[in-house]
Formats: structure tokens, sequence, C-alpha cells
């Protein structure tokens, strides 16, 4: 077993409930939300970008609000509920935002579109999608490359109207 | 990165001891900073982590005219508070105008209080000069790419800048900091919180190693007041100041009775304009005051060739959050 320094245990027991499901495992301190979804789990819907909170690929629910799971130890998240792009679908069908952001072609190489669409879940739960404007501003936390903001606007639009 | 022990702590006590009694033991509330500086900088290596996450430090509570915020409440949160919106309208600017949602939504008042600077050399932990990071090494930043970095309180030792928005208007509202040590409880007003770094960079504020913030009472303005801060930034969202201006007036027939003004993105602390609320306090409302004030409040930067252009726009950015906080007035 891993040990700091001075002896003392550099493991924790952590259990997440992910997309409704009690997942407990025993990992290394260090380990992230985000690595934990994607290595432990095998949830790789959730992408790592920059690693480094500056992007928003990785965003997830947790609690309901959303977060960026690369700055979050999974550790911190014992007994929390995390909901991942997984844990969207309904009886097997896409979620309205999914069915939005293809509709709209809100994506090009498809990288940043789960954190975009959980943090567009999150941003209809706030009731933040009052105006185009609004919605970009409180967007602007996922970074899409390829440049496909206006369809993603478009997309989220949609969705809010529905 | 060094491994290192994780601890939950379930009440504020025994935190504090766990972390006073160590000093290879660090705080972790919402992690933005902590982790970032852990696991992917490098730069902080706690071998013993002392999560604080839990501790009833999150309430917001009203009394009389003061707002006590528990150092755990997230930027989300207080942003979200109807006293804020009511009483505290540039507070709630500064809030919505930092970081993202999901930052917003995981970082703690305490812990945006306590950021460290964005300053890439004090950040990577391959530049050897940093004497913030390693006092006596000597400053990179100062002969290197400079531009998000600070020109009031800064020197040859260290320009690296204090990035928080929200501390901006705080230090104007005189908001008092509440500390629990080992020993002792005591409260310090933000204005006396932060330290220049002067030769000595490496201390950024009055704590000492296991003393933990608990909450901040900020003072809520007068009814009447105009206040506003503005932020100015090279892309319109999810970006640091270049510069920004927290302003607080209390006009009284035309007349300034009192005024509050701080300034972001230019010092190496959350920087209180003194002598610009004293060329305002008792003059009449208009441009040459305006111009007359941001010129005081600017007064002996330090620059470099990355940082010069902050000094114009620093009093103009001040200016101009002085007429907006104007504007539709009679």
């Amino acid at each position: 077993m891993p040990e700091t320094t001075r002896g003392a245990s550099t493991e924790v027991d952590v259990t997440l409930r992910v997309n409704g499901s009690v997942r407990p495992m025993r990992i290394d301190s260090r380990v992230t939300l985000l690595d934990a979804l994607r290595d432990q789990l095998h949830l790789t819907g959730t992408k790592k970008g920059c690693d480094q909170g500056a992007c928003g690929a990785c965003t997830v629910l947790a609690d309901g609000k959303r977060v960026l799971s690369c700055l979050t130890l999974a550790a911190q998240c014992d007994g929390r509920a995390v909901t991942t792009i997984e844990g969207l679908s309904r009886d097997g069908g896409l979620h309205p935002l999914q069915q939005a952001f293809i509709r709209h072609d809100g994506f090009q190489c498809g990288f940043c579109t789960p954190g975009q669409i959980m943090s567009a879940v999150a941003l209809l739960a706030e009731g933040r999608a009052g105006s185009d404007e609004e919605i970009r501003e409180f967007m602007s936390g996922n970074i899409c490359r390829c440049g496909a903001y206006p369809n993603i606007v478009a997309a989220i639009r949609e969705a809010a109207e529905m | 990165m060094q491994a290192f022990q994780y601890i939950r702590a379930n009440d504020v006590a025994s935190a504090v001891t766990l972390v006073s009694g160590d000093p290879g033991a660090q705080y972790l509330a919402g992690g933005t900073t902590q982790v970032d500086l852990m696991l992917k900088d490098g730069i902080l290596e706690p071998d013993r982590l002392v999560d604080i996450t839990r501790l009833p430090l999150r309430s917001i509570s009203r009394d009389g005219d003061v707002l006590s915020v528990g150092a755990l409440a997230t930027m989300e949160e207080l942003a979200a508070d109807v006293t804020v919106g009511e009483r505290l309208p540039f507070i709630r600017e500064a809030l919505l105008a930092s970081a993202s949602t999901q930052l917003r939504n995981m970082a703690t008042i305490g812990g945006n209080l306590l950021q460290r600077t964005r300053c890439r050399y004090f950040r990577d932990p391959l530049v050897a000069a940093c004497n913030k990071r390693a006092p006596g090494s000597g400053c990179a930043a100062i002969s290197g790419a400079a531009r998000m970095h600070a020109i009031l309180g800064a020197s040859e030792h260290c320009i690296a800048l204090h990035a928080s928005d929200l501390c901006v208007p705080l230090v104007a509202l005189d908001a008092v900091a509440h500390i629990e040590g080992a020993d002792a409880q005591r409260s310090v007003p933000l204005t006396q919180f932060y330290t220049v770094p002067g030769d000595r960079p490496h201390v950024e504020t009055v704590l000492k190693h296991g003393e933990l913030l608990t909450a901040i009472d900020i003072p809520l303005l007068p009814l009447g007041t105009r206040s506003g801060y503005l932020k100015v930034r090279d892309r319109a969202s999810y970006e640091f100041a270049l510069t920004s201006a927290a302003v607080a007036l209390t006009i009284d027939d035309g007349v300034i009775a009192d005024a509050r003004v701080a300034l972001g993105g230019v010092g190496t602390i959350p920087w209180r304009a003194p002598e610009a609320e004293a060329v305002l306090r008792g003059a009449a409302v208009g441009a040459q005051v305006f111009l007359a004030a941001a010129d005081a409040a600017v007064h002996d930067p330090f620059t470099v060739p990355g940082t010069a252009f902050k000094v114009e726009l620093a009093k103009r950015t001040l200016v101009r959050t002085l007429e907006t906080v104007m504007e539709g007035s009679a």
C-alpha cells in the first residue's frame, strides 16, 4: 500500500453514486473525479481536455450542480450523486439537449460535446437560457476549438423553448 | 506529485488542530487552486490534506447592516443571495464576472480570498527564479512575458497579481475576515489581511500556518448608494481582469458625500484606493474630479514593458466606472 514519507496511508475508500448506481472503490488519494470516472468506472464519455480547469470538457453534475471533474478529488465526492453524459438518456432515448445538438450540428470534432451538453443541462436548470447573450455568457466555461458556438447556442435555445 | 494522506474534517476545532500541529498539512476547500497547484502544476506538496468542505461554514446570514458569509459558501451561492442583489450589487457583478459557472459552483469565498497568483512563472516549477515560491531566487516575470501582472504594490522582487474580482469590492467595503487559530480567534479587516510583497513575496497574508478563515462580515451599502464593478479583459467572458474597478458613491444634492474605490487587475494585493476616495469625497460630481481621482488612484506604479499599458488603462477603467455609476442620475 502506498504511504506518505511518514508512513500514513495514501489510499482512501470512496463510494460514488454515479448515474444512479452505487460504486464503491478504493483509490489513491490523488485520483481526480475525472480519472475515477474514466479509469475506474470506464465511463469515458467525460473527456479530459486541458486537465487544468480551463476548457470545460470534463464538466459533470455533482449533486445537480455543474463542476469540473478534473479539479475535483474523487475522495471529496464520497456519498455524492454524480451525473455524467452516460446518465442523460431516458428510456434508452437521447436527452432533448443531445437531440438538439444533433439537429443543429452543434459540434465538429465532438471532443468538447459531452462537457457542452452537461453544462447546458445545468444552464437550463439554472434558468439562464433567456437570450442568446445569456446563453453565451453562462456557457463561456466550455471552450470549443472547432468554433461550433453558433450552432451550440442554437441547440440550447431550441431545448430551452421546448 | 507527492502522495498525500486525505483526511475529512468533522469539526472546525479538530481541523485547525490537525493542520496547526503539522507543517506538512494543508486545507482543501473547493480545490480550484489547491488541486490545480498540487496535481497539475506540482507547486504545492502537502503530505496531508485536510478536507474542510463538510464543515458547517456555509451559511449566509444578515444581521442588521452586516452580511455574514461562511468561508465555505460558494461563489454561485453568494451571487444568488437576495441581500447581495439588493444591497451589494457590485459584489454580485464581480462574482458573475469571475471564472465560469462550473468553477463558481466549486470555489468557496474563503478560497477566493486565499487564491494564489496566476503568474505563470510562479506556477511553473521548471522556472528557477521566483521569490514567491523560492525566497531569494529572483523574479523571472520582470524580464519575461508579463501582461497579467501587477503594477501597484509591485517591485523588482515580485510583480505577481492578486487576481480576485470579488476581493476588489470587498476591500472597498471594509469587509472583515474571521480567523480560527489553534489557541485563539481573531478578526482582521481585509484591508490589513493582505501583505504587500516588498522583499518577502512568499508572505501573502497575515494568516499563520494552520489558521483557518471561517467567515467574512460584509457591511451593507447604505440605501441609495450607487455601486458598480467594471472588468476589462482580453475576451468577453471567462478571463482574468487586465484592469477592473469597484466603486460605491453616496450622492447628496450633486455632491459626493461618500466614496469607496478599489482596483483589480493591477495590484499585488486587492487594491483599495484611499487617495481617490479623498479626491472624490466632498467634491461635486463631474468629469474633472473623476480624472483627478483616477490620477490619485494609480500613483507610483512599477511597470515592465508588458504591463506599462495598465497605468492608463486602469485610470480609464476607474473613470468609466465612476461615469457608469452616475449614469441616469438627475
